[in-house]
């Protein structure tokens, strides 16, 4: 190699996607796996991120309502406050109130995401489920299946296709192609985007920690004068990120709660 | 300029190619919707210091926004690892 590339080179290989399919390798497997009837069954490592999750969603709740007082302790205000953010900030704007009967919904959608999200900045895991296009484009299914629902009980299966395709004050030579791009809205681009938000954030985030993280060791054991200088510095800004990434777990969590909470609204609204 | 020339001389390659591309993919996916979200956090935090008792309303609508133009930009990003 030149010896000025040299100079700056380093042993250090950024993280790639590789890294990733080692992880998602469905032969990874950490316990198992068993064959039961026509089914491979096993623990490797996302299907423990998502059990992890899933437990300590059901715990938090479970702990925080067991015995519900009229004045809260701690765990039960925190749920409590959890709860009404959600009903405050995602249902009534949204749907108004008779989109009540949504809430719960959106409520588990919200923290299970949240949940899901949290373990890639809690050391030991460093990974989040929804790292893997799989969960969010389930969630986003989940989604999809309740506006289409709310809308077609709403208005009739007519009712709501007329609803959500015809755009009134469109001229009629106009309405062919405002109809394909409304399809295309409603049907394609709209779970494709709350599932690749979703994923693409929590992957990108994933990147950044682990740049940042293994960038500080490289340039720190580089041996090279130039490049140790620069390692606290990436340490730093490692400690920054985590913050961040706390703040884009709920970030995201919140986003895909209320837009299924829009879409719902959209589908159930009055003539427009 | 030593330096730039090796670097150049090293990326004229079948796989130095690819990797700009896949720089260039995700680049070029941020440039619009930065300034989406530049105009749209501008003309919230305008909204909402003019009518500050709207502040909520403003603040929800505005996470809505970012989250459909930040699609944009992680579809981009999505891309660069396909390519």
């Amino acid at each position: 190699m030149n010896p000025a590339l040299l100079a700056l080179s380093t042993e250090f290989e950024a993280p790639t996607t590789h890294d990733f399919s080692r992880w998602f390798d469905p032969n990874a497997w950490m316990l198992g796996p068993w064959n039961i009837g026509p089914f491979e069954i096993g623990l490797n490592f996302i299907y423990l991120l998502v059990l992890v999750a899933m437990a300590s969603f059901l715990a938090f709740f479970y702990f925080a309502f067991r015995k519900p007082k009229v004045v809260p302790g701690k765990l039960q205000l925190v749920a409590e406050m959890g709860m009404d953010f959600v009903k405050q900030n995602t249902v009534l704007p949204m749907i108004g109130p008779q989109g009540l009967g949504y809430f719960a919904l959106l409520a588990t959608l919200f923290f299970y995401i949240l949940a899901g999200n949290i373990y890639e900045i809690i050391p030991g895991f460093n990974f989040s489920m929804n790292s893997r296009l799989a969960f969010p484009v389930v969630l986003a299914l989940v989604a999809y299946v309740a506006y289409h629902t709310a809308g077609i009980r709403r208005h009739g299966f007519g009712g709501y296709l007329k609803h959500s395709l015809i755009l009134p004050g469109v001229p009629i030579a106009l309405m062919p192609l405002m109809i394909v791009i409304e399809v295309v809205q409603v049907f394609i681009t709209r779970p494709l985007t709350l599932s690749v938000r979703l994923f693409a954030n929590m992957v990108a985030g994933h990147f950044l920690l682990s740049v940042f993280f293994l960038g500080t060791i490289g340039l720190m054991f580089s041996g090279k004068p130039l490049l140790m200088v620069f390692s606290p510095f990436s340490a730093a800004m490692a400690v920054v990120l985590v913050g961040f990434e706390l703040f884009v777990a709920g970030l995201q969590a919140f986003i895909f709660a209320v837009l299924t909470a829009s879409y719902i609204g959209t589908a159930m609204s009055e003539e427009h | 300029m030593r330096i730039a020339l090796a670097l150049l001389a090293q990326a004229m390659t079948d796989e130095g190619l690819t990797a700009i591309g896949k720089g260039l993919v995700y680049g070029l996916a941020a440039i619009g919707p930065g300034i989406g979200i530049g105009v749209l956090m501008g003309k919230s935090v305008e909204a909402m210091a003019r009518q500050p008792e709207y502040a909520g309303q403003v603040r929800g609508t505005m996470f809505i926004g970012i989250g459909l133009i930040e699609a944009l930009a992680l579809f981009g990003f999505v891309l660069s690892f396909i390519i």
